[in-house]
Parts: structure tokens; C-alpha cells; sequence
């Protein structure tokens, strides 16, 4: 029985689903398409992505990461980062009274799939303050050139 | 680190106004005080500040990632560039002696409490 209401259409997550998708159709936010690798908001590491006309540049808001852990592999313009957070909190001691849990820990992977100019042989990583910054060369022949006009 | 921690007055109106996001924490209690810590990503330390104020922490920092010359936002996840968030702090807690550490985009908030707020073992002396 409890399994039938928790399945109703009506029931109240289901009505703040439907709620954002309205709300989505009104801002036209749906119509956009999306990357076929995005993720719900709030997925940790957050990534922006930025260009220039030199390279593409990826940065990874992954908080509290030990930096030889972390991985970063590009493969057929793929890029994966993968990580592993350790929870900050002491796990079974009894003395210790936990108010709030918001930071997640474990493991985690995101893939960004990169524009077809990049370079594979040009890749840097560098991490600090707790942003993973990936920087990507672009082919030389994908580079903006000025024409001379004849 | 203790030196960015200060006791001022409130920021003034338009930096209150600011677009800010509030940052994830862990907040958790142990027998000599209490423990915080932030999720802030990109926040350098002489962009991060801390202040107490009668029983209120804010805790505040701008997020600062070295860009190139030329960088063109392509997608983004982060669209706000600050962190900001409160917290009520009761009277047993030790303001004074608060001590902050920041560390790969997490801060580190230690408060002790009080030292008459110290659990203490009371001996009994028999007549």
C-alpha cells in the first residue's frame, strides 16, 4: 500500500518535477540541447570550460584532493578526471556529534568530451587551492590566421 | 593564518549585495569544540576572509583561477565567483581562540569552547 502512494503521479516530488519542467519550458532552457555527458547540478567536481585561440582550458572545482591522486586521462577527446575525496569527519567515534554533512567524499570520475582541434601532445595539469586545472593545446592548423587579401 | 581573522564592522552595503553562493560544510562537535569545514574551491588565501562579530561567523572568499589572456567562456558550472555563508555561534564557544588553516580549497575552522565549558571530571574526596 505504502508503495502505491510513493508512486502516485500526484505525489509532491513528482509535482516539483513537473514544476521544473515548466519552469524550464518558460525560460526555454529545454529546447537547448545538452552535452550528452552533463551531469545533474550540484555533481562534484563543478567544471568550466573556457577557450583561446591557443588552447582549451578545463577547470575542476575538486576541494581537498590529494594531488597525485587524482587522474586525468584523454582518450579519443575524451577527458576523464577521476579522484577520491576522504570524508573530513571521524567516522565511529562516539564523542563526536555531527550537525551537517553537505561536502561529499568518495570516489568520483567526470568526462568532458573536448572540441576535435585539440592536441593531445600539448596537455598540463596543474592543482591548486583546490581547482584542477587542465590546459589543452589546439592544433596549429585550428588556429585563427589572417588572410591577406591580393 | 590567524591574521586574516579580524574583528570589524559589517562590510559595507554594496559588497553585502554581492551574488554569492553558499559553500558546502561539515559541521561536527567533539568534547573540547566545535570543527567547520568549507568546500572553496579557487579561493586563494589573501581572498578569503573570516569575522566574527558578537555571536555571528561569516565566512567569506572569491574565487580567483589564474585565467590566460583571451579566455572565452565555452560552458560553465560555476557562475558565481564568491562564497559566502553565516553561522550563530553560542556563548560557550571561545571566539578569541579560533583557529583557521586553508588547504587545497578547504578551510579548516577549529572553535574551542570555553574553558569553564570544558567537560571536566570533578573529584570526590572522601570525608
Amino acid at each position: 500500500m505504502y508503495e502505491s502512494i510513493l508512486n502516485h503521479p500526484n505525489n509532491l516530488s513528482g509535482q516539483f518535477e513537473r514544476l521544473r519542467r515548466e519552469l524550464d519550458e518558460v525560460f526555454g532552457v529545454s529546447g537547448l540541447p545538452s552535452s550528452i555527458r552533463s551531469v545533474a547540478p550540484g555533481t562534484l567536481p563543478a567544471v568550466n570550460v573556457g577557450r583561446t585561440p591557443t588552447s582549451v582550458e578545463i577547470y575542476a572545482f575538486a576541494p581537498g584532493l590529494d594531488a597525485s591522486k587524482i587522474e586525468v586521462t584523454l582518450d579519443r577527446g575524451v577527458l576523464r578526471i577521476a579522484g577520491e575525496r576522504p570524508s573530513g569527519i571521524p567516522v565511529n567515534d562516539p564523542k563526536v556529534n555531527v550537525y551537517t554533512r553537505e561536502r561529499g567524499a568518495g570516489s568520483f570520475t567526470r568526462a568532458i568530451s573536448l572540441p576535435d582541434d585539440v592536441d593531445p601532445a600539448h596537455v598540463k595539469a596543474s592543482y591548486r587551492d583546490g581547482v584542477l586545472r587542465v590546459s589543452i593545446g589546439r592544433r596549429e592548423s585550428a588556429q585563427p590566421k589572417r588572410i591577406t587579401i591580393q | 593564518m590567524n591574521d586574516n581573522k579580524q574583528v570589524t564592522p559589517t562590510a559595507p552595503e554594496q559588497e553585502q549585495q554581492q551574488r554569492s553562493v553558499l559553500p558546502a560544510v561539515d559541521v561536527f562537535e567533539d568534547a573540547s569544540g566545535i570543527t567547520l569545514l568549507a568546500d572553496m574551491a579557487g579561493v586563494p588565501k589573501d581572498k578569503l576572509e573570516l569575522k566574527v562579530e558578537g555571536d555571528t561567523l561569516l565566512i567569506e572568499g572569491g574565487v580567483q583561477p589564474p585565467t590566460p589572456d583571451g579566455l572565452e567562456a565555452v560552458y560553465a558550472e560555476v557562475h558565481v565567483p564568491r562564497y559566502r555563508r553565516s553561522f550563530t555561534l553560542s556563548r560557550e564557544l571561545d571566539t578569541a581562540r579560533i583557529d583557521a588553516n586553508l588547504k587545497d580549497g578547504v578551510l579548516t575552522l577549529r572553535i574551542p569552547k570555553q574553558a569553564y565549558a570544558q567537560p571536566r571530571r570533578i573529584a570526590v574526596t572522601s570525608a
